[in-house]
C-alpha cells in the first residue's frame, strides 16, 4: 500500500534520513522505532508530504505523491501527533470535525460521527462543547485521536500519539485504541521510542538508526535473529519481557507437552495469550497448570513444561 | 465651582461646534485607523513569513513612530497640502507600527504544533491563515489595534494645526486665547474619546474564543461604520476659503469682529500659523489671518488687505522702559528713540523676511540697517553702568533688541546685556517689574489688551485708533506700572487678512469690505 524508494532527507547540516526504502502493507501496524534523533519524525512526515524528501519516492496504492495535490493526499491520511495539535479556539466536537469538514459532509452526517467517535474513544458527551483547555491530557489525546479517524481515511499515521501521557494514561489510551475496529482495519505507520509500545501494537518493527534502517521485521524477528549488534544491544535491556511478550502460545504448540495426567486445579488460557501472560495466570491464580486449546486439540500444561517449550522456541528460532 | 459653572455654560453654547468637532475627531481617528488596519494587517502577515523583510519593515514603522508628531505633520504639507489628506496620512503612519508589530508577534506566538496539525489535516495556506493563524493572533492584533486607536485620538488633535478640524481647534485656541473653558471644552472629550475606545477594545479583547470569530468578521465593520463620522470638508474650488489660527477664530479682533462688523461670512478652516503663508502661496488657502510685518509676507508674495472699519487695534512697536532706569540714565531716552520714523511696515518685513526666511542672523541684519541709515556708531566699551535688555521668543524682537544694543554701546558709555528669548509677553514683562530686565520692544495692542486687559468700552472709546491707543497705554503705565513707552519705531505689527498678491488683483479685492462684496456678489 505504501512504497517508499530510497528516499532521504537532507537539512542544512546533517542527512535526517538517508536513502531508505520500505513497505507497508494494507491493515498492517508499522511501527517506526529508533532512538531520538534517529529521522523517524522526519519519515513519517514525508508520507504526508509534511517534508518534502530531498531524493527517492513514495507510493501509495501505486500513485506517486509526489504528482497529488499536497492538500487532498493529506485530507486522505489521518494524523495524530503526541502533542495533539488540537486548535485551541475549536470545541472538541469541531477539532474532531475537522476534516469532514474540509469534505464538505453535510450538519447531520457530521454529528452523527463525532458523536460515534466520541463513544468509542470513551468521551463523556458533555465535553461536546467544551475547549481542548477544560480537558486532561488523556482526553486531548482522544480527541486527537478521534479526529485521526474522522473521515474514515485508509491510512493513519501517528508520531508518538501516547508519548506526552503518564505511563498509567499510556496504557488506558493504547488499550482503547487497541481495541477499536480502525486500529484493526486500517493501515497504520506509527513512530514511537518506546519498546514495549512496539512490541505491543506492530505487526512489523522498522528499526532506525543515524536515518539508517538497521533492520525490519516482525518483533520476534527482531528479537530473535536481530541482523547485526546494534539490533541484539537495542532490546538487551528488557529482552526477558520482550521475548515473553510476543511469543504465543499457539507459536510454542508445536515443544508444548501434555500434562493431562495433572491432578490438580487448571484454569482456561486462549492459544493466542503470550508467556508473559500466562505466566501472569500461573501467579495470580494459584493454579499448577493452565488449559488451552488450538485445531481442536486440547492440551493442559504446566508451568515446567511451559518453560521447556519457551527454551526449545529460542533455540530453534 | 464658578469656573465649573462657566465651563458647562461654555459647552452649552458651543454644542454645535463641540458636537461638529467630536465627530470629525472620531472620523480622522477611525479612517486613518481603518487604512492602517487596511494595510498593516497584511503587512504583518507578510513579514511573519519573511524573517528578513520583518527587521525592515519593523524598523521603518518604528522611526515613523518615533517623528515628533508635530514634525510630521509638517513634513505632510509640502506633499499633500492642507486639510483632512495630510492628516489621516500622518494618523496613519503612527498608527502603523502598533498594528504590523502585533500582527507579526500574535502570528508568529501561535504554536508550531497547530499549525502542523492544520497543515497535516489538509488545510490550504489560505485556510491555515483565516481559520488557525489569525483567529489565535486575534486578541493580539486586537491589542495593537487598541495602542493605535489612543495614539490617534490624542495625536488627531494636532489636525487642527493644519486645518483638518477635530477637538484640536478648541484645545489650541483655548490655548492661545488663555481660555481655560475653551481648552477643557476640546481636552475633556478628546479624553473621554480616548478613554471609551480603549474600554470598549478592551472587552473586545476579553471575549471568549467561541465569539472569536464573530469579532473577527464585525471589527472592520465597526471600524467602517466609525469612519464614516467624518465629512470630509468639501473644498469647492470656485469659491474662496480662509484659513485662521486658532487664536484669531476666538477673538473679538478676529474672526468674532471679521462677521460682526464687516459682515464676512466666509468658509474657513482652522490651521496653525506655522503652516498657513506657505498653504496660501500653494492656493490651498486663499485667505488668511497673519501678522503685518512677517517676513513670509514678503516671501510667499502676499498683500495685506486694508483694515478699513479699524477692527484690528494696532500693534505699534514702541521702546518700553523702566522709569527708575530712565531718572538714572536720561542720556538714554534720546538713544532709544534714534529708530522712531526709520521702520515702516515694508521695512520691517524686509528685515523679518532676512532673518527668517533667508536665515540671515539678526544681529547681522541689525548691524547693516544702522549702517544704511547712518545711525551706526563703533562701541565706545565704557563702563558707566549696564543696561539690561529683553525680548520675546521671535525675530522681529531679536533685529530690534539688536539695534538698540548697538545703539546705546556706540552712544552713550553705558555697558549692555541681553536677555533674548524671553517666552511670550508675561515672561517680558514680569522680568521688567522684577527688575531683571531694564527694557524690551513692546506693542501698543499687547499693552492694552494682554496687560492692561482693556474692557470692550474702553476699546470702543479708543477706536483703535493709533494715537489714542498709544497715549492711552502710555498713561496708565505710568500710573499702574511706573513704566514708560518711548516713541513709535513706526511699524504697526498688527492682525491682518492677506491673500496672494495676484489674485487680489485679479479679483480687485484690496480692503475687506472688498473681499465682502465680492463673496456677497459670488454666493447670489
Ligand atoms: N526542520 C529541521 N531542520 C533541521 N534539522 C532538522 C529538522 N527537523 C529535524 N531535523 C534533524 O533531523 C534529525 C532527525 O529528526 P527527527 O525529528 O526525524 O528525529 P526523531 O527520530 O523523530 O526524533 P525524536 O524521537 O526525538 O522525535 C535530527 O537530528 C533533527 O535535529
Ligand atoms: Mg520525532
Amino acid at each position: 500500500m505504501i512504497d517508499a524508494k530510497n528516499i532521504s532527507k537532507k537539512f542544512k547540516q546533517q542527512t535526517a534520513v538517508d536513502a531508505i526504502s520500505f513497505s507497508v502493507n494494507e491493515g498492517e501496524n508499522f511501527v517506526l522505532l529508533g532512538t531520538s534523533g534517529c529521522g523517524k519524525t522526519t519519515t513519517l512526515k514525508m508520507l504526508n508530504r509534511l517534508i518534502e524528501p530531498t531524493d527517492g519516492e513514495i507510493f501509495i496504492n501505486q500513485k506517486n505523491i509526489r504528482n497529488e495535490n499536497a492538500e487532498t493526499l493529506r485530507r486522505s491520511i489521518g494524523y495524530a501527533l503526541q502533542n495533539t495539535g488540537l486548535f485551541p479556539h475549536y470545541t472538541v466536537a469541531e477539532n474532531i470535525a475537522v476534516v469532514p469538514k474540509l469534505f464538505k459532509w453535510s450538519k447531520e452526517k457530521i454529528r452523527a460521527r463525532v458523536e460515534e467517535l466520541m463513544i468509542k474513544l470513551h468521551l463523556s458527551k458533555e465535553y461536546y462543547d467544551t475547549y481542548p483547555n477544560e480537558l486532561s491530557g488523556g482526553q486531548q489525546q482522544r480527541v486527537g485521536l478521534a479526529r485521526a479517524l474522522a473521515a474514515d481515511a485508509g491510512i493513519l499515521l501517528m508520531d508518538e500519539p501516547f508519548g506526552a501521557l503518564d505511563p498509567i494514561t499510556r496504557t488506558r489510551v493504547r488499550n482503547d485504541f487497541k481495541n477499536l475496529e480502525e486500529f484493526k482495519k486500517k493501515t497504520i505507520v506509527l513512530v514511537t521510542h518506546d519498546v514495549q509500545e512496539a512490541f505491543e501494537l506492530a505487526d512489523r518493527i522498522c528499526l532506525m538508526d543515524k536515518g539508517k534502517i538497521v533492520q525490519t521485521g516482525k518483533p520476534t524477528e527482531l528479537l530473535f535473529k536481530p541482523a547485526n549488534d546494534f539490533v541484539k544491544t537495542f532490546f538487551d535491556e528488557q529482552r526477558l519481557q520482550l521475548e515473553y511478550k510476543s511469543v504465543t502460545i499457539k507459536m510454542l504448540w508445536q515443544f508444548l507437552n501434555d500434562n493431562g495426567n495433572i491432578e490438580s486445579s487448571a484454569t482456561e488460557i486462549a492459544a493466542d495469550r503470550n508467556v508473559w501472560q500466562a505466566l501472569e495466570c500461573f501467579s495470580l491464580n494459584e493454579t499448577d497448570a493452565l488449559i488451552a486449546h488450538k485445531n481442536g486439540i486440547t492440551k493442559k500444561i504446566s508451568y515446567a513444561s511451559l518453560m521447556n517449550a519457551f527454551n526449545q522456541y529460542k533455540k530453534a528460532n | 465651582m464658578e469656573q465649573q459653572q462657566s465651563l458647562w455654560e461654555f459647552i452649552v453654547q458651543q454644542r454645535g461646534k463641540l458636537l461638529d468637532q467630536t465627530i470629525a475627531h472620531i472620523g480622522l481617528t477611525f479612517i486613518s485607523l481603518f487604512i492602517a488596519v487596511l494595510i498593516g494587517l497584511p503587512l504583518g502577515i507578510f513579514i511573519a513569513r519573511r524573517k528578513k523583510a520583518a527587521a525592515i519593515v519593523l524598523n521603518i514603522a518604528g522611526i515613523l513612530q518615533t517623528i515628533p508628531s508635530i514634525a510630521l505633520l509638517g513634513f505632510m504639507i509640502p506633499l499633500l497640502g492642507i486639510g483632512p489628506l495630510p492628516a489621516i496620512t500622518a494618523l496613519f503612519l503612527y498608527a502603523l507600527l502598533p498594528i504590523i508589530r502585533n500582527t507579526y508577534t500574535g502570528i508568529n506566538e501561535v504554536d508550531a504544533t497547530v499549525l502542523e496539525a492544520a497543515s497535516a489535516m489538509g488545510f490550504s495556506k489560505w485556510q491555515i491563515l483565516t481559520k488557525v493563524e489569525l483567529p489565535l493572533a486575534f486578541p493580539v492584533i486586537l491589542a495593537g489595534i487598541r495602542t493605535a486607536t489612543v495614539i490617534n485620538v490624542g495625536v488627531a488633535t494636532l489636525a487642527a494645526y493644519i486645518a483638518a478640524g477635530g477637538l484640536g481647534e478648541f484645545i489650541f485656541g483655548g490655548i492661545s486665547l488663555n481660555n481655560t473653558n475653551m481648552i477643557l471644552a476640546g481636552a475633556i472629550p478628546a479624553a473621554l474619546l480616548a478613554m471609551l475606545f480603549d474600554f470598549l477594545l478592551s472587552r473586545v479583547q476579553k471575549i471568549n474564543l467561541k465569539k472569536i470569530r464573530v469579532a473577527v468578521v464585525l471589527m472592520p465593520f465597526i471600524i467602517l461604520l466609525l469612519s464614516s463620522f467624518y465629512v470630509i470638508p468639501s473644498f469647492e474650488k470656485n469659491k474662496l476659503l480662509a484659513g485662521f489660527t486658532p487664536e484669531f477664530m476666538g477673538r473679538q479682533d478676529g474672526y468674532l469682529g471679521l462677521k460682526s462688523v464687516y459682515k464676512l461670512n466666509i468658509r474657513n478652516v482652522v490651521i496653525s500659523d506655522a503652516v498657513m503663508y506657505k498653504a496660501a502661496y500653494e492656493k490651498k488657502l486663499d485667505i488668511i489671518s497673519g501678522y503685518s510685518t512677517d517676513g513670509r509676507l514678503r516671501a510667499f508674495d502676499l498683500v495685506i488687505l486694508n483694515d478699513d472699519k479699524k477692527i484690528f487695534p494696532p500693534y505699534y512697536a514702541a521702546p518700553l522702559i523702566r522709569n527708575d532706569v530712565l531718572q538714572k540714565y536720561p542720556e538714554i531716552e534720546n538713544v532709544l528713540n534714534l529708530l522712531s520714523g526709520k521702520i515702516n511696515d515694508s521695512i520691517m518685513t524686509e528685515l523679518n523676511y532676512e532673518v527668517d526666511y533667508l536665515r540671515r542672523s539678526p544681529e547681522a541684519v541689525a548691524k547693516d540697517f544702522l549702517i544704511k541709515n547712518n545711525l551706526y556708531r563703533q562701541p565706545r566699551n565704557g563702563n558707566k553702568g549696564t543696561i539690561h535688555l529683553g525680548s520675546k521668543i521671535f525675530g522681529e524682537q531679536y533685529i530690534l533688541i539688536n539695534m538698540y544694543s548697538m545703539l546705546i554701546k556706540g552712544y552713550t558709555d553705558l555697558n549692555v546685556d541681553t536677555k533674548t528669548g524671553l517666552g511670550g509677553t508675561k515672561i517680558c514683562f514680569d522680568a521688567m517689574t522684577n527688575n531683571q530686565i531694564d527694557m524690551y520692544p513692546e506693542y501698543t495692542g499687547t499693552g492694552l489688551l494682554a496687560i492692561l486687559n482693556a474692557s470692550s468700552a474702553t476699546l470702543n472709546q479708543l477706536k483703535q485708533n493709533e494715537d489714542s491707543v498709544y497715549n492711552y497705554v502710555a498713561d496708565q503705565f505710568k500710573k499702574k506700572y511706573n513704566l514708560v513707552w518711548l516713541k513709535p519705531i513706526g511699524f504697526n505689527n498688527a492682525y491682518a487678512l492677506m491673500m496672494r498678491r495676484q489674485q487680489s488683483n485679479e479679483l480687485n479685492v484690496h480692503s475687506i469690505s472688498e473681499l465682502t462684496d465680492y463673496i456677497n456678489q459670488s454666493q447670489n
